[in-house]
């Protein structure tokens, strides 16, 4: 291809014009704001430096939000393309490219994030820590998300985006049929921002290991942390396998290998097997953090302990261990014979049966309670009953007979699509309202709140429900058009109407948020919703040291104890607390990736070897640098408690 | 709860809306291994619904009985661990319900993975079904004809699909006769299907292979023995031959309509089986010559 065409210049849209202007527009009034308001000083030291894990928390939460708008307006343009039959509002390239990223940015880029920003959150405050093991890394892992994430985002201004499907099937997005540069976009803002993802596993897994307070044992462990504790050790066996992926259909795009072509002895189910191997567990890196926070949810608005605690935590470590070896029936159709389905089938349908025991113990945990229906506890209560219908056509999908049936159809993405919702955005927006006020030192408005959970819940049955039926009416997933002869019309202007609720339920959100910093009253306290867990026994907003005493711990449920039981929780004397220092390096190294990510993706050699030595110099910088972090002494911290709890010491 | 008692009633639409008057492709079977597979569904349709039922109803009773409410302000609830007993049964039942499911869906999977047991005693008809973006090019070897985007089939006799893929992985589906199955590149899988009665049904390519994904269908006429004997012999008078410079303009990517030629490429382009499969890694003759035609 000729230099500036894959650039895509000229661009035959105007579309495309109007939105670079557009983002050029925003980055100039950012930078004049910044620089008006004189907050480059406060952004450098307070946010883009930092190594606080709540800070952190903070910016996984704010992409996650901003590329749930990105990925929901991709949702709309596709509903409301399908809407009418012979629609000719996009053509078949732009809804190929529109929902591949819509698969991409919500699985990769809003979801992963958003379970990341509580688990940065809420992990060491729930163990009793004061930030995770290794704080720079921490750092790190978001800027390497954050920038795979903007190089996913810039594709359909600068070259075009990847239209080969979120699952991008080899030998589809090979260069023979898939000629523009955005399968290169794919492959490096998933492997930049794998990498952020595999570190925090590996980070995650060793604060939760080595970093909890005194008393409290593994199976003493708040059930949030044990999900996250599951969650990352899956990230860490799922994710080096995407990682290889990644890098050999690099290698067959730009390098002319041969792993997954139609020739040369290349195998293209050997993408497919590589894919899933990682995509199934994802699935489950996803949703047991969800379910980690339903739990705390449930438990706290019934006025209860969590049912069956050992069981639920059995039940993850199985699901754990089961999330691998189902990965092939994404694949039932392609051809490896009843004996491999057969087993596949089973596993897969095995998996049911520790998720049941899940959603009965929150049905036992309501039981003799005294259940509060806030709107974090409400859309636990509407997520039990959506995400059982997807659970179940889950099984349905199971029995791989049926599936020949049910693949790459409606009906795939009805299921899928009832589980993810119900099962993980749910949950976030039900830990967004639960947590907000130990974030911000506020409450968002639970009126606004409640009608919001209604107004998404229903507009989640209505949206997906018809997918049920004209998936077994014979419509295809990823058409971008059907003949009105079909009878597919009525499902799909359904579809759009819930996907109206949808967006209305979003922006419900926004206008929460807007509404409650304006008018929420501050000083709530910090436990303002009568909790049982560790992460309230620190004042509103967190001090950046957590803990000023360190806590003990002698139950599942620290902060419970010490309120009815008269347990103490602080025992220790105050003492100096040894912090870690700001660190520049984690943001700049994250730039130089994303301008390796670009330099890569163009084949722009040249400034690939400059960012590649990059690279290597921040590592080198990190390995001789000496940094003994910081004390902060007795008095400052008596100081900032007396300051953060006024009367309540 | 009302909204559970709402769900409920969604639940029993579904239920009645699939098996009412205006049936859905995939539940209206008109081939044996399409009827097993509309069996397993109504059948898991069936118990879900038991089990959806079970999670609506315990719901609506903790919240409608336990919510604070309700209650007296100094009511402080129990601690309760968890008993045995009651785990039993939520794992007990569910397994014993995965066991069933399981074994119907092992039983099944033998079923539609071999000539249907109905004509069993009937010599299948083989057609090799292969895909370039965005066509069906069907091969009937021992009529030694082939069509493009069409099929004509006999009704009442076993039919071997032998699916493959000149490119992306496509997937051959007739949602009436039965379930799908992927045509790759660089292997051949064996589909079996059959029609128990005439007429005419929708077939398409399910899996994404890009811009012409949508319009890449064709059209299943299903025929009695003696007429699709009779559309045979009309074909070899009537039709031009398929010629290796008529086939190569096919494959290049594109829409075209029905057409009918005598012969079949797989005489000069056999299809990736035995020793022209790609996983053989050889380097026969027809390997070289697919790899030239991809540098066209």
């Amino acid at each position: 291809m000729e230099y500036f065409e894959r650039f895509a210049i000229p661009h035959p849209s105007p579309a495309i014009y109007a939105s670079m202007v557009a983002i050029g527009l925003t980055v100039i009034a950012i930078i004049v704001g910044l620089t008006y308001f004189k907050k480059w000083g406060y952004l450098w030291h307070e946010w883009l430096t930092t190594v606080d894990h709540k800070r952190i928390g903070i910016m996984y939460l704010i992409s996650a939000l901003l590329m749930l708008f990105r990925g929901g307006a991709d949702a709309i343009m596709m509903r409301a393309q399908m809407a009418v039959p012979d629609n000719t509002l996009l053509d078949a390239q732009h809804y190929n490219e529109i929902f591949t990223t819509h698969g991409t940015v919500m699985i990769i880029f809003m979801a992963m994030p958003f379970i990341m920003a509580f688990m940065n959150y809420i992990v060491p405050l729930q163990i009793g820590a004061r930030d995770v093991a290794f704080p720079r890394l921490n750092a790190l892992s978001f800027w390497l998300f954050f920038m795979g994430a903007m190089l996913l985002n810039i594709s359909f201004v600068i070259g075009g985006s990847p239209d080969a499907g979120w699952t991008n099937y080899f030998p589809l997005a090979n260069n023979e049929f898939s000629q523009s540069v955005g399968t290169n976009y794919y492959l490096f803002a998933l492997q930049i921002s794998g990498l952020g993802t595999l570190i925090t596993g590996i980070n995650m897994i060793v604060t939760i290991l080595k970093m909890r307070a005194p008393g409290m044992t593994l199976m003493k462990m708040p059930m949030f942390t044990w999900s996250s504790l599951v969650a990352n050790v899956i990230i860490v066996f799922a994710f080096p396998v995407l990682t290889v992926a990644l890098t050999m259909g690099t290698f067959d795009r730009l390098f002319a290998t041969n792993f997954f072509t139609t020739s040369d002895g290349g195998m293209d189910m050997l993408w497919a097997n590589f894919f899933w191997v990682w995509g199934h567990p994802e699935v489950y890196i996803l949703i047991l953090p969800a379910f980690g926070i339903y739990s705390e949810i449930i438990s706290t608005f019934s006025g209860r302990n969590l049912y069956g605690y050992k069981s639920m935590v059995g039940s993850m470590v199985i699901i754990s261990f089961l999330s691998f070896l189902v990965w092939t029936h994404h694949f039932f159709t392609m051809g490896q014979g009843a004996l491999t389905n057969s087993i596949f089938s089973i596993t897969t349908m095995a998996i049911a049966v520790p998720t049941g025991v899940k959603i009965f113990n929150w049905l036992f945990t309501l039981w003799k309670g005294k259940i509060v229906f806030t709107t974090p506890m409400l859309y636990s209560m509407l997520f039990i009953p959506t995400f059982t219908i997807g659970g179940v056509t889950g099984v349905m999908l199971g029995m791989s007979a049926a599936d020949y049936q049910y693949h790459n159809t409606m009906f795939l993405v009805a299921h899928f699509h009832m589980v993810i919702i119900p099962g993980v955005v749910f949950a976030m927006l039900a830990g967004l309202h639960y947590y907000w006020p130990k974030m911000f030192g506020f409450m968002l408005n639970e009126k606004i709140g409640k009608w919001t959970a209604w107004i998404i819940a229903m507009s989640t049955l209505l949206a997906f429900m018809p997918m049920f039926f004209s998936g077994l009416d014979g419509q295809a997933r990823r058409m971008y058009t059907y003949s009105a002869s079909t009878g597919f019309g009525l499902w799909n202007m359904l579809s759009f109407i819930g996907a109206i609720g949808l967006t209305i339920g979003f922006i419900l959100i926004v206008y929460n948020v807007i509404y409650s910093i304006r008018y929420s009253p501050r000083n709530v306290g910090s436990d303002p919703w009568d909790a049982r867990t560790l992460e309230w026994a620190t004042p509103s907003p967190v001090p950046y040291y957590n803990f000023a005493k360190v806590p003990h711990v002698i139950s599942t449920e620290a902060l419970w104890d010490a309120k009815y039981r008269q347990h103490d929780l602080f025992p220790e004397p105050y003492e100096k607390i040894h912090m870690p220092n700001n660190s520049g390096v984690p943001f700049i190294l994250g730039c130089i990736f994303f301008a390796w990510g670009f330099s890569f993706v163009f084949g722009m050699w040249i400034p690939t070897i400059l960012t590649t030595i990059g690279i290597f110099i921040c590592m080198a910088h990190r390995s001789l640098e000496k940094d003994p972090g910081h004390y902060v002494p007795v008095e400052k911290v008596k100081a900032t408690e007396s300051k953060l709890r006024g009367s309540q010491l | 709860m009302k909204k559970s008692w709402l769900r409920l009633i969604g639940l029993s639409t579904i239920v009645t809306m699939l098996t009412g008057c205006d049936p859905l492709l995939v539940l209206d079977p008109k081939g044996p291994q399409a009827q097993v597979q509309a069996k397993d569904i109504m059948l898991s349709i069936g118990i879900m619904s038991f089990i959806v039922l079970i999670v609506f109803v315990l719901l609506a009773y903790m919240l409608v009985k336990f919510r604070a409410s309700k209650q007296s302000p100094d009511y402080k609830p129990p601690h309760i661990k968890g008993s045995t007993k009651v785990e039993i049964i939520c794992v007990g039942i569910p397994v014993l319900i995965v066991a069933y499911l399981s074994f119907i869906s092992v039983e099944s999977n033998y079923k539609v993975e071999s000539t249907p047991e109905k004509y069993k005693q009937e010599e299948p008809l083989i057609i090799y079904a292969s895909t370039s973006n965005w066509k069906w090019h069907f091969s009937y070897p021992e009529e030694d004809i082939e069509t493009v985007n069409y099929l004509y089939i006999p009704a009442e006799r076993p039919i071997e699909f032998k699916l493959y893929s000149y490119g992306p992985i496509t997937s051959f589906w007739i949602p009436q006769l039965g379930g799908q199955k992927y045509a790759m590149a660089d292997m051949v899988n064996t589909l079996h299907l059959a029609a128990d009665l005439p007429g005419e049904y929708m077939g398409r390519n399910a899996n994404f292979n890009g811009k012409g994904f949508a319009e890449n269908t064709f059209n299943v006429t299903a025929v009695t023995q003696d007429e699709f004997a009779d559309w045979v012999k009309e074909v070899k008078a009537t039709a031009e031959p398929l010629t290796e410079e008529k086939f190569n303009t096919l494959l290049e990517p594109g829409h075209v309509g029905q057409s009918t030629y005598t012969g079949t490429h797989l005489t000069f382009l056999p299809a990736p089986e035995g020793e022209n499969g790609g996983h053989q890694h050889g380097t026969s003759h027809t390997k070289d010559h697919a790899s030239q035609q991809n540098d066209h």
